[in-house]
C-alpha cells in the first residue's frame, strides 16, 4: 500500500501514530522525572486527539466521551498527581542518570522494527491501517516496559506502566473503533486506581526505605539480611 | 551480433590495406540493416584476427608476470658483479653502450644502477599488466589457455577476462607507482643489515603471485599462486628481523595466512567434490545443495576475509603492515588485500552460481562492523602505518558491504541493481588501491625524512615539505570521501545502491539494509575526522620534536613523482569517473550477464547510475563551479592594492606569552571526544600520575599522561583459541612416553586398523 | 533561461544570508528585552571586515589563508544545489543531495585543517570538537535525507521537492520524524544554541568561534559569510522539503515573485522559533551533545524505517 492513496484520516491517524511513538522513545531517553511526567501528558493528550478525530470521521458520538476521559485523567489528573508527588518529595531537581541511553535507545528500535515484524502476517488479512496502528501499539507497550526496565525510579515505572495502558487504548481506538462504553469506564477507572494506590505506595515505600529507587528495595531481599 | 567492433576494424586496417575497405563497408551496411549477410571470409578473418587478438593480450599478462620474476632475479646479482662484468664482456656491444655499461659496472655505481634496473624491470612488469588489463576490458572476451607447467597430467589453466583484467590493472599501476618509488627509497638500507637481494627477490616474486593468483583458471594453480603470494610476503614483513616485535608480526601473518589458506582449500575441496575435475570450469558445473553451496561459501569467506583483513579476523593487518618497508606496506594494503577481494568475488559470483541472499546478509554485517571498527581502531592509533592499516580494514569493510547488497539484490532477482552493487564495490576497490598506496608512500617518505613514525613527532611540515604535503593532502581527501575526489565517487554508488531496497520484499533486509547505509554514512564521517586529524598533526602546527623541525623536502625526485602520479590519478578519477565505470560494466556484464541502463554511459560528464531522473552527478560541473566561484572571490577580495598584503602577526597566546608546541592539541587530546562517546568499542588503560610538592603537597609538580588502547579481539577471540590450543596439545602430550616400544606399539595398532578399513 | 535563473537564484541565496542572520538577531534581541541592531547590520560588518588588512598568525601556512576561499565556495556550490524560489534547476543535476552532504564535509574539513594550522590550543580544540559533532551529526542528516529521497524515488533534490509539492498534502509519519532530524541536525551543524553559543567567546565552551579565533579581514569575512550562508541553507532545506508549498515550478515573473514572497516568509518563521528556543533553552555540556545527535540519529533511522515499513510496505 501506498500512503498517498489513503484517505486523508488515515494519513492523520498514521501521523499521530507516529508521534505517539516518538513520545514514546523520548520518555525512554528522559533522564529527569518532571519532563518525564510532561511527555506522558504529551503522549495523552495525541491520544486525545487521536480519539477525537476517530469520534468525527467514524461518527461516533460515545468516543467523545472516551477522548475527554483521556483528557481528564491522562493528560490532567494523573500528571498533575504524579507531580504533586514529585514536588514533595522533593525529587524534581534528580537527575537519573541513565547508563547506556544510546543502546537503550538502538533497543527500542530495535522493538519498534520487531513489533512491525511480529505483526506482518495480521496485513495480509486486514487493512494496512490496521497493521501500522497496531505495530506502534505494540511498539508503545514494548518501550513502556523497556522505560520500566532501564528507569530505577519507582515513578518512571508508574508513567511506563501508564504509557503501557496508552499503547493499548490506542490500539483499541483505532483498531477496533473504540471498545464498548462499559470497558472504557472500566478500563479508566481501573487506571485511576491504580494511580492512586501507586500514589499511596510511593509514601509508604518512601518512609520505609528513604527512597524511591528500585534498586534500593534489593533490600528487602531476605538473604542479605 | 557481439562483435568487438572497433578493434576489428582497427585490425582490418592494420593487417590488410586492400580488403579493409570492402569489410568497413559491409559493417556499415549491417549496421544500417541492409545486408545481414555476411561474406564467408568474413567470419574467417574474424576468427583469425581474434586468435590473434588472444595470443597478444595473453602475451602481454605473461610478460607482465615474466618481467616481476625477472626483477626479482635480477636482484640476486647485486653481490655477483664480477661474474655479471665477466658476463657482459663476452656479449658484443656498440662502443657507446659498452663505455655506459663500464660506468655502470664500477664498484661505486653498480649497486645504484643494478636497483634502478631491478625496479624498471618491475616497473615494466606492472607497465605490462595495465596494457594487459586495458586491452582485455576493450575487448570484452575472455582468453583461456593451458600452461604445461606442474605435474604432467595437472596442466595450468589459465583464464585472463574482464574481472581478473580490471585487477590486473589495479596491480599494474600500483607497482608502477611503487618501482617508481623504490630507487630512492631502499638508499637507505644498509647492504650489510638488510641486503637488497632478498628484498628485490621477495618483491618480485610477491607481485608475480599477485598477478598468477588473477590469471588462475583451477583451484591448483589458484593455490599454487595463492601461496607464492603469501610466502613472499612474509619474507617482506619478516624483512627488517633485527626487531622481535618485527618477527613476531610476520610469525602471526603467516600463521594466519596459511590457515586462511587452509580454509579456501577446504573451499575448493566442498566444491570439487561434487564436480569432476578442479577446473573452475568444472567446477562452475558443480551442483551443490544449499547446505554444501553454504558451507562452501563460509570457508571461503574465512579464507579470503582472512586475507583481506574483516573484523574480526584482521589482526595480523595493524601489526603487519608498519613493519614493513613503505613500499611494500602500500602493495600489501593497496593491491594484496585487493587480491583476496577478487578471489572472494570470483569465488562467490563465479564459482558458487546461485547466491543466496543471508550469505549477502553475512556479508553486509560483516562489512558494516569491519567499516565502524577499523576507522574507530584507526583513529585511536598514533603510529601512522598502523593507522593506515586500520583504515584498511575500514575501506575493507565498505567494499564487502556493497558486495553484499549485489548478492542480496542478485539472490532476489534484480541483476541490474546487483551490477551497480559490484561496480561500487569494485570502484572502491580501485580507489582505495590509488589512495591507500598514495598515503603509505606518503609515509614512507615522512619516515625516510623523520625517522619516526609517530604522530605525536611531527608537526608543522608543511613549510618543510611543499610538496609531500600537498600530494598527501590529496590522498587524504580522498579517502576521506570529499566531493571532486575518486573516494567519494564510490561511496555515492555505495548510498545509490543502497536507497534502492525500496524494491525488495523482505522486512528482515528492508530495516537492515537502511540500517548498515547510516553505519556507512558514520563510517565516512569517522573516516574524515580521522584524517584531519593526520593531516592536521602530521603536517600543521608547530613541530613538535627535533627531527621534524629540522626536516627537510625529499630529495629523490622518483619518490615524489610515485605521489603525484596517484594523486594525480586520484583527482583525475574523480573528475572523470566515468571512464572506469565504463570498464566496470563489462566486468559485470562478463560476472552477471547485466550491466547498468544506457543512461550511464550517454555522456562522460554525467553520472548517472540508475536513470537521470534518480540521481545523477557530474563532478566536472562542479569542479568549474568550485573554480569559478573561487577565482571570483579571490580576486574580488583582493582587488585593493592597499589591503592586498597580509600581516604577519604573533599567535593569539591569551596573553600569557611562550606559545610553544607543547600547547597544541596533540593527537590523543584530539580524539578525546570520540573516546569518550565510543568508549565501549576498545579497552582503554588510562592513567594519571601527579608528582606533588609544595606546602601540605597540594601544588603539582608534574603530571605524567599514560594511554593505552586495545583491540577487544585479543582477549574475547584470539586468547581463548590460544588457550583451547595449548589445553589439546597438552592433552595430546599424554600420548608421548617417551618409550620407544609404546611408540612400536601405536604404529602396529595403527597398522591393524588399516588394514581392518582397507579389507571393508 | 534556466541556467539563468540557477546562477541568479545563487547569487540570492548569497545575498540574502546575511539578512536572515540579522533577522534572527532582531528577533533575538527583542525577545531577550534587548534593543535590537539594525535587520543590515550584518553586511556592515561584512563590508568592514572585507575593507581591513588580514593580519595572519605567524605560523600559519597556505592552508590557514586559503581555506576562506575554498570553504566560501563550497557553501556558494552548496546554495547552487538547492532550490530556493524554483524548482527544476538544472544544477540540481549536477549535484545531487549526498553530494550537498559532501559539499558541507569538504567545507568543515578545511576548516578544521585551518584550526590545527595556527597551532594553539584553542584550534585544536575547536577542530577537534567540530570534527566530533559534525562525524555525529553527519550521518543523521544522511538519514533525515534519504527520508525523503526514498519517498520522491529520487536524490536529485529540485526534483525531490517537485514530486512533494506534486503529490499535495500528504501526511506522512516519516516525514515528521525526518524533519525533527532534520532540525537538530540543522541546530548542532550551524553551531547554534544548545550544542553552540554562535556568539561566546568563552574558551571552554565555543566549538566554532575557538577554529575561526585567528582570522581577520577578508578571511574572517568570507568565513562568517559562509556560515551565514550554511544557515540559511539548512533553514530552506527544511522548509522547502518540509513545506514546500508556494515554491514557483514554472519561470513566469508571478510564479518567481511568488516564490520568493513564500521563502521569504517561511524562513522568517523559522528563525521566529529558533530564536524563541535559544532564549528559552541554555547551552548544554560538551559530553551531552552526543545523547542529543544520537537522539537525532535515531529520528532519522526511525524516520527512515517508518517509510520502509509504514508507508512503502507492500
Amino acid at each position: 500500500m501506498n500512503i498517498e492513496q489513503q484517505d486523508f484520516y488515515t494519513q492523520a491517524i498514521l501521523s499521530m501514530a507516529a508521534l505517539v511513538g516518538l513520545t514514546s522513545f523520548l520518555m525512554l531517553g528522559q533522564g529527569r522525572l518532571l519532563r518525564l511526567i510532561f511527555v506522558f501528558a504529551l503522549q495523552g493528550l495525541l491520544l486525545t486527539l487521536t480519539t477525537t478525530l476517530a469520534a468525527y470521521s467514524l461518527n461516533s458520538p460515545h468516543l467523545y466521551i472516551s477522548a475527554m476521559m483521556t483528557l481528564i485523567l491522562k493528560v490532567i489528573f494523573i500528571p498533575w498527581m504524579l507531580r504533586r508527588q514529585v514536588v514533595l518529595m522533593n525529587m524534581h531537581r534528580d537527575v537519573e542518570a541513565l547508563k547506556n541511553n544510546t543502546a537503550v535507545m538502538l533497543g527500542g528500535a530495535g522493538l519498534m522494527v520487531f513489533s512491525y515484524y511480529v505483526l506482518h502476517p495480521i496485513v495480509q488479512t486486514s487493512s494496512a491501517i490496521m497493521l501500522n496502528a497496531l505495530a506502534v501499539s505494540l511498539s508503545v507497550v514494548l518501550l513502556g516496559m523497556l522505560l520500566m526496565i532501564s528507569h530505577r525510579q519507582a515513578v518512571a515505572h508508574v508513567v511506563g506502566f501508564m504509557s503501557i495502558e496508552n499503547g493499548l487504548f490506542f490500539a483499541a481506538i483505532v483498531a477496533t473503533k473504540g471498545m464498548p462504553m462499559v470497558v472504557e469506564l472500566g478500563v479508566a477507572f481501573d487506571v485511576l486506581v491504580a494511580a492512586v494506590l501507586f500514589g499511596i505506595f510511593f509514601f509508604h515505600i518512601r518512609t520505609s526505605i528513604d527512597s524511591l529507587d528500585v534498586d534500593r528495595m534489593n533490600r528487602l531481599h531476605e538473604v542479605d539480611q | 551480433m557481439p562483435i568487438p567492433t572497433t578493434i576489428w576494424l582497427h585490425g582490418a586496417n592494420e593487417h590488410e590495406p586492400a580488403k579493409s575497405i570492402y569489410f568497413r563497408d559491409q559493417f556499415v551496411r549491417q549496421c544500417h540493416g541492409w545486408d545481414w549477410r555476411m561474406p564467408v571470409e568474413f567470419y574467417e578473418y574474424r576468427s583469425q584476427f581474434l586468435q590473434r587478438v588472444t595470443m597478444m593480450v595473453l602475451i602481454l599478462a605473461y610478460a607482465a608476470v615474466l618481467c616481476s620474476f625477472a626483477s626479482g632475479m635480477l636482484a640476486l646479482l647485486i653481490n655477483q658483479r664480477t661474474s655479471v662484468h665477466a658476463l657482459l664482456e663476452r656479449v658484443p656491444i656498440q662502443r657507446g653502450g659498452r663505455d655506459w655499461l663500464d660506468d655502470c659496472l664500477t664498484e661505486s655505481r653498480y649497486p645504484l644502477r643494478l636497483k634502478q634496473a631491478v625496479f624498471i624491470v618491475l616497473g615494466l612488469s606492472g607497465l605490462l599488466a595495465v596494457l594487459a588489463g586495458i586491452a582485455v576490458l576493450n575487448s570484452q572476451s575472455a582468453f583461456t589457455d593451458q600452461i604445461g607447467l606442474g605435474l604432467p597430467w595437472l596442466p595450468w589453466h589459465v583464464r585472463f577476462d574482464s574481472l581478473s583484467g580490471f585487477f590486473f590493472l589495479i596491480v599494474g599501476i600500483a607497482v608502477v607507482a611503487v618501482s617508481i618509488y623504490g630507487p630512492g627509497y631502499v638508499e637507505a638500507y644498509q647492504e650489510e643489515k638488510h641486503p637488497f637481494a632478498v628484498l628485490g627477490l621477495f618483491t618480485g616474486l610477491f607481485v608475480a603471485g599477485m598477478l598468477l593468483v588473477l590469471l588462475a583458471d583451477d583451484a591448483f594453480f589458484f593455490m599454487i599462486a595463492w601461496e607464492l603470494m603469501s610466502v613472499a610476503s612474509y619474507f617482506l614483513v619478516a624483512f627488517q628481523h633485527e626487531n622481535p616485535a618485527n618477527r613476531r608480526a610476520a610469525f602471526l601473518y603467516l600463521l594466519m595466512a596459511e590457515v586462511g589458506a587452509l580454509a579456501i582449500i577446504l573451499g575448493f575441496g566442498v566444491l570439487a567434490s561434487f564436480a569432476d575435475g578442479l577446473t573452475f570450469d568444472a567446477l562452475r558445473q558443480a551442483n551443490l545443495s544449499t547446505t554444501w553451496a553454504s558451507i562452501a561459501f563460509v570457508l571461503a569467506l574465512l579464507g579470503f576475509g582472512m586475507k583481506a583483513g574483516i573484523v574480526p579476523i584482521h589482526v595480523w593487518l595493524p601489526e603487519a603492515h608498519p613493519v614493513a618497508p613503505s613500499h611494500i606496506s602500500a602493495l600489501m594494503s593497496g593491491v594484496m588485500l585487493k587480491v583476496a577481494v577478487y578471489g572472494l568475488i570470483r569465488f562467490c559470483f563465479d564459482l558458487l552460481t546461485d547466491v543466496h541472499w543471508q550469505w549477502g546478509v553475512v556479508l553486509l554485517v560483516l562489512g558494516t562492523i569491519s567499516a565502524l571498527g577499523g576507522i574507530l581502531y584507526a583513529m585511536m592509533q598514533p603510529n601512522l602505518k598502523r593507522l593506515l592499516a586500520y583504515s584498511s580494514v575500514e575501506n575493507i569493510g565498505i567494499i564487502f558491504m556493497v558486495l553484499g547488497l549485489a548478492m542480496i539484490f542478485m539472490a532476489n532477482g534484480f541483476p541490474q541493481l546487483a551490477a551497480l552493487g559490484l561496480l561500487a564495490a569494485l570502484f572502491h576497490a580501485f580507489n582505495h588501491a590509488l589512495f591507500k598506496n598514495l598515503l603509505f608512500l606518503g609515509a614512507g617518505i615522512l619516515q625516510h625524512q623523520i625517522h619516526s613514525l609517530d604522530i605525536d613527532c611531527m608537526g608543522g611540515l608543511i613549510k618543510r615539505m611543499p610538496q609531500t604535503s600537498f600530494l598527501f593532502l590529496i590522498g587524504c581527501m580522498s579517502i576521506s570521501s570529499l566531493p571532486l575526489f575518486n573516494g567519494f565517487v564510490s561511496e555515492w554508488l555505495a548510498f545509490q545502491t543502497a536507497l534502492q531496497v525500496d524494491v525488495l520484499d523482505n522486512g528482515v533486509l528492508r530495516s537492515l539494509i537502511p540500517v548498515s547505509a547510516a553505519a556507512l554514512a558514520l563510517t565516512a564521517a569517522l573516516a574524515a575526522a580521522c584524517f584531519v586529524k593526520v593531516f592536521g598533526m602530521i603536517f600543521l602546527g608547530l613541530p613538535r620534536s627535533r627531527h621534524s623541525e629540522k626536516a627537510q623536502e625529499v630529495d629523490d625526485k622518483g619518490m615524489l613523482l610515485a605521489l603525484k602520479l596517484l594523486a594525480g590519478l586520484c583527482f583525475f578519477f574523480g573528475i572523470f569517473p566515468t571512464l572506469i565505470i565504463a570498464a566496470l560494466n563489462n566486468v559485470a556484464k562478463q560476472l552477471i550477464g547485466q550491466t547498468l541502463p544506457n543512461d550511464t554511459l550517454q555522456s562522460w560528464m554525467w553520472l548517472a547510475p540508475v536513470s537521470a531522473q534518480k540521481a545523477s552527478y557530474s563532478p566536472i560541473l562542479v569542479l568549474v563551479g568550485v573554480l569559478i566561484a573561487c577565482a571570483f572571490t579571490f580576486w574580488y577580495l583582493r582587488r585593493n592594492p592597499d589591503t592586498k598584503t597580509m600581516r604577519r602577526a604573533a599567535t593569539w597566546d591569551c596573553g600569557f606569552g611562550g606559545l610553544n608546541a607543547r600547547m597544541q592539541y596533540s593527537c590523543s587530546a584530539f580524539t578525546m571526544p570520540f573516546r569518550r562517546i565510543f568508549a565501549k568499542v576498545w579497552l582503554i588503560d588510562e592513567q594519571i600520575d601527579k608528582d606533588m610538592q609544595g606546602a601540605l603537597d597540594m601544588d603539582v609538580s608534574s603530571i605524567r599522561y599514560r594511554l593505552q588502547v586495545e583491540d577487544h579481539c585479543w582477549p574475547r577471540l584470539y586468547q581463548p583459541i590460544a588457550h583451547g590450543i595449548n589445553s589439546a596439545a597438552r592433552l595430546v602430550g599424554r600420548i608421548q612416553t617417551g618409550n620407544i616400544r609404546v611408540y612400536l606399539g601405536y604404529s602396529f595398532v595403527t597398522l591393524i586398523i588399516m588394514l581392518w578399513v582397507v579389507s571393508l | 533561461m534556466n541556467w539563468l535563473l540557477a546562477i541568479v537564484q545563487t547569487l540570492l541565496f548569497v545575498a540574502l544570508a546575511p539578512l536572515l542572520s540579522g533577522w534572527l538577531k532582531w528577533c533575538k534581541c527583542h525577545l531577550q528585552n534587548r534593543k535590537a541592531p539594525s535587520l543590515l547590520q550584518p553586511y556592515r560588518d561584512l563590508m568592514k571586515l572585507i575593507r581591513k588588512q588580514p593580519v595572519v598568525a605567524e605560523h600559519a601556512s597556505w592552508i590557514f589563508t586559503r581555506s576562506p576561499y575554498i570553504i566560501f565556495s563550497a557553501m556558494v556550490l552548496a546554495a547552487s544545489v538547492v532550490p530556493l524560489i524554483a524548482v527544476d534547476l538544472p544544477t540540481a543535476a549536477s549535484a545531487d543531495v549526498i553530494v550537498l552532504v559532501g559539499f558541507f564535509a569538504f567545507a568543515r574539513f578545511f576548516l578544521a585543517l585551518a584550526g590545527l594550522d595556527i597551532g594553539t590550543a584553542f584550534g585544536g580544540m575547536g577542530s577537534s570538537r567540530e570534527m566530533t559533532i559534525s562525524s555525529l551529526a553527519e550521518p543523521a542528516m544522511l538519514m533525515a535525507v534519504f527520508t525523503l529521497t526514498m519517498t520522491a524515488s529520487t536524490t536529485n533534490l529540485s526534483l525531490a521537492i517537485a514530486h512533494v509539492l506534486n503529490e499535495g498534502l500528504v501526511l506522512r509519519p516519516s516525514f515528521v520524524f525526518a524533519m525533527f532530524a532534520l532540525i537538530l541536525v540543522a541546530i548542532a551543524e550551524t553551531g547554534r544554541v544548545p550544542v553552540d553559543n554562535p556568539t561566546t567567546h568563552l574558551e571552554l565552551t565555543m566549538i566554532h568561534e575557538a577554529m575561526i579565533l585567528e582570522y581577520s579581514g577578508r578571511h574572517l569575512a568570507l568565513i562568517e559569510w559562509a556560515s551565514q550562508l550554511k544557515l540559511m541553507l539548512y533553514g530552506v532545506l527544511i522548509a522547502n522539503i518540509f513545506w514546500p508549498w508556494g515554491i514557483a515550478q514554472n519561470f513566469s515573473i508571478h510564479a518567481l515573485g511568488y516564490g520568493l514572497l513564500a521563502i521569504s516568509g517561511k524562513l522568517a518563521a523559522l528563525a521566529v522559533f529558533l530564536s524563541i528556543s535559544e532564549t528559552l533553552v541554555a547551552k548544554m555540556r560538551l559530553f551531552r551533545v552526543q545523547e542529543y545527535l544520537s537522539f537525532a540519529y535515531l529520528l532519522g533511522l526511525l524516520g527512515m524505517l517508518s517509510h520502509i515499513i509504514l508507508e512503502a510496505s507492500r
